[in-house]
């Protein structure tokens, strides 16, 4: 009679595919995952600890690391829960250049997703394409904020700097561009048998699951909860844009990529409507005193990243620094449901199911 | 507070003095600047400026000048400042005598409406007048007059006596035939309001700046000494004017009127949700369950729900099952040290009822202790790992409260108020 034993299969933290320090201790029986464990920390570098001992501005730079394939929007929201803590006024123009950012930046970050995501479970050519794209966004923001992935480009009361001149126009014409594109990417691979073979049915939770397990982002669409906090709970300037917030039935890999791909669409709908309003002048940083100090109380605000709910909480002693920072980091609640999808799953699907999460260690480790 | 401004005040001072004045004048341009912004400053700039400010006057007059009007609180203003005036232009004299080094730079800057008063005209007249007589005197004075008139009509008559003084105490320097450099910035940007107890205030305020170094700390003494309406208002004037050390102060004294006002007045949106709340949860649990309950106005108005910490549990389980509640998504998890005790905050939300609710525990900071909430959101299990990693609090009833971040080695809990790291190397 055949027998099967089960062993420990140790994956990371560094493998290709868990896309930085990630570890998943497997106990596999056969094919089969019987448990799976993950283990993170490896990129735990304590921003809240230094946060404490930094002012709000100097704070800035440490959230480009975080997420770091979508720093404008952890720039915002640290700037943003400060903001609300001292009332501040925002000046239109930065307002619009913040939307702008932060919209090239979730294009950006999506695209990094399905080129990768691709690429893990084999196909290799979409990743180029994908790249090549991401390219055109990143000079854009390089452009704009003089770095190409950590901008330290927003500040409380507004942005760093101006669009350069000539700008705004770039950005209008990549937008056709990027939407030609994207009807290439459904043709190369939307449609593809292999593809839709190994995603389908994959990693399938359901409404319940992914709300218990506080999943965000378009891990949440895609059980058909329809929830975008640029919608429900309108932060910045994003209550004066016309979109969609994609949802999904099927809670699988599947329905992941087509919620990503369809936000891609909205983002691009977003960043024509901000392209045609952007204001033609006026200030970019409210007037704020050089030492910014938040006052007294806490404060815990939430926007949406590419990878879900974003959240920042405060709390200030009225003092240059705060008291206690806190990120909520949306890779590191999506992450939590990895075991619970694993188990018995086959292992080929690991890299299909960890994939379509859509985690950034960075983000996970804090 | 003010003590403690006033000690480091003096003791930037008396580092300060001996810098460059080049450095000073470009610290009070810049403090300028931001004054004409209005915007607020902090102690340190304040003291700074003015520690720049006493570097830039250089001379033993003024800085004794100013100790003066730190000391005295002055009764009637006015007074003080003549005093004040003379006893500058008598040191500034004797200093002459001694053939000290200062240059008087007077800078009048005007920047103002139709309506700026022939009077400030007189002024510029006045300061160039006195311009030239130093010059006369073959002195290598330079002298540029900064008076910035940004206000309206009511500027008063009596803010020119002054002037007219503070210039006359210029002229006699220069007459001493001393390379006396004085900077004298007089930046007004005043209200049309101002009744003329303001006007008092505002020409004290100037006669003061172009004293330079005194202008500061008097305005302080001024803005922090007198009484409601018009302390505000000759605040607001001698902050724009007096620059760095007035508006840090003006800021002070604003401060909690802001904080204060919005929130009586208007009643927050979400105040009937918290009321309906609380309403729910002390029919079902019982009347004390909660230590307290109110609107967070500093966080989007979320209702916030401060638990007693044996309650804490029956309270989250209360709020994600109760169906008139139903707060279904553990949105935010974490902890704090706030010293006198250790927190767990927990922000919720209900997919459902489309609403907010933060729940807190105050718990004990020798003793750690709470109940998990996996049990309730599975989405609870990490981050009340990372709180116990962090911040060693302990949850009842987890799962598997393990050292998520750092590992199973790691001594102490790094974001506790008195961490020391530990290393065996060192």
């Amino acid at each position: 009679m055949l027998r099967t034993e089960e062993m420990l299969l140790n994956v990371g933290p560094q493998h290709p595919s868990t896309h930085g320090v990630f570890r998943l201790v497997l106990k596999i029986d056969g094919e089969i995952i019987k448990e799976a464990k993950p283990v993170i920390g490896y990129l735990h570098r304590g921003t809240e600890k230094l946060a404490e001992n930094l002012q709000y501005t100097q704070i800035i730079p440490y959230t480009d690391r975080l997420d770091y394939l979508a720093a404008m929007t952890n720039n915002y929201v640290l700037c943003h829960a400060v903001e609300t803590m001292m009332d501040l006024k925002i000046p239109d123009r930065a307002e619009y250049l913040r939307v702008i950012a932060m919209e090239l930046g979730r294009v950006a970050s999506h695209l990094v997703w399905w080129g990768t995501y691709l690429l893990d479970i084999g196909a290799v050519s979409p990743f180029l394409y994908a790249f090549r794209e991401r390219e055109m966004i990143i000079n854009m923001l390089n452009e704009l904020s003089g770095a190409r992935l950590t901008f330290n480009y927003m500040r409380v009361g507004g942005v760093k700097w101006d669009a350069p001149e000539g700008w705004i126009e770039k950005v209008d014409e990549f937008i056709p561009y990027m939407r030609e594109q994207l009807k290439g990417y459904h043709d190369l691979v939307t449609g593809n048998e292999i593809f839709m073979n190994r995603v389908k049915g994959v990693g399938r939770y359901t409404k319940e699951d992914a709300i218990n397990y506080s999943l965000s982002g378009a891990n949440l669409r895609c059980t058909g909860v329809k929830w975008d906090l640029r919608k429900d709970e309108p932060y910045s300037i994003y209550d004066r844009f016309d979109f969609d917030v994609p949802v999904q039935e099927g809670g699988d890999a599947w329905a992941r990529y087509h919620v990503r791909l369809a936000e891609l669409e909205e983002s691009l709908k977003i960043l024509e409507q901000a392209v045609e309003q952007f204001p033609k002048e006026g200030e970019i940083l409210a007037k704020v005193p050089k030492i910014i100090k938040a006052p007294k109380g806490e404060a815990y605000v939430r926007i949406e990243s590419p990878r879900g709910e974003i959240g920042c909480y405060i709390a200030s002693d009225g003092k240059k620094e705060p008291y206690r920072l806190k990120f909520r980091r949306p890779s590191f609640y999506n992450l939590q449901i990895l075991p619970k999808l694993l188990e018995g799953e086959n292992i080929a699907n690991l890299i299909a199911i960890l994939g379509a999460i859509d985690i950034v260690l960075g983000e996970v480790d804090g | 507070m003010s003590g403690e401004k006033d000690l480091e005040q003096l003791k930037k001072e008396a580092a300060e003095k001996a810098k460059a004045a080049a450095l000073a004048k470009m610290k009070a341009k810049e403090a300028s600047t931001e004054a004409a912004t209005d915007k607020p400053m902090t102690d340190e700039e304040k003291a700074k400026a003015k520690a720049a400010a006493a570097a830039k006057a250089k001379a033993a007059a003024l800085a004794k000048m100013k100790e003066k009007e730190q000391v005295e609180e002055e009764p009637s203003s006015s007074d003080d400042t003549d005093i004040a005036k003379q006893k500058a232009a008598a040191a500034a004299k004797a200093k002459a005598a001694a053939a000290a080094k200062a240059k008087a730079a007077a800078l009048a800057k005007q920047q103002g409406g139709a309506e700026e008063a022939p009077a400030g005209d007189d002024e510029k007249a006045k300061a160039i007048a006195a311009a030239k007589a130093k010059a006369a005197a073959a002195a290598k004075a330079k002298a540029a007059a900064l008076v910035k008139q940004q206000g309206g009509a009511e500027e008063a008559p009596a803010g020119d006596d002054e002037k007219a003084k503070a210039i006359a105490a210029a002229k006699a320097k220069a007459a001493a035939a001393a390379k006396a450099k004085a900077a004298a910035l007089a930046k007004q940007q005043g209200g049309a309001e101002g009744t003329s107890a303001g006007d008092d205030e505002k020409a004290k305020a100037i006669a003061a700046a172009k004293a330079k170094a005194a202008a500061a700390a008097k305005a302080k003494a001024a803005a922090q000494g007198g009484t409601a309406g018009d302390d505000e208002k000759a605040k607001a004037i001698a902050a724009a004017k007096a620059k760095a050390a007035a508006a840090a102060a003006a800021r002070a004294k604003a401060k909690p009127a802001e904080e204060e006002a919005p929130e009586e007045l208007v009643p927050s949106p979400n105040q009937p949700y918290l009321d309906k709340y609380v309403k729910v949860i002390e029919e079902h649990l019982g009347k004390d369950v909660l230590e307290d309950f109110y609107i967070n106005n500093l966080s989007k108005d979320v209702p916030t729900l401060v638990a007693k910490p044996e309650n804490y549990y029956r309270i989250a389980e209360f709020l994600r099952y109760n169906e008139q509640l139903g707060f279904n998504y553990l949105s935010e998890f974490h902890g704090g040290d706030f010293e006198t005790h250790m927190e767990v905050y927990a922000h919720l939300y209900s997919y459902n009822n489309r609403q907010s609710v933060a729940l807190k525990v105050k718990i004990d900071r020798e003793k750690p202790e709470v109940e998990s909430l996996s049990k309730l959101w599975a989405g609870a299990n990490w981050p009340e790992c990372e709180t116990y990693d962090l911040l060693g609090i302990q949850f009842k009833n987890h799962p598997n409260l393990y050292r998520i971040m750092l590992g199973d080695d790691w001594i102490g809990h790094p974001l506790r108020k008195d961490y020391e790291p530990y290393d065996v190397e060192v």
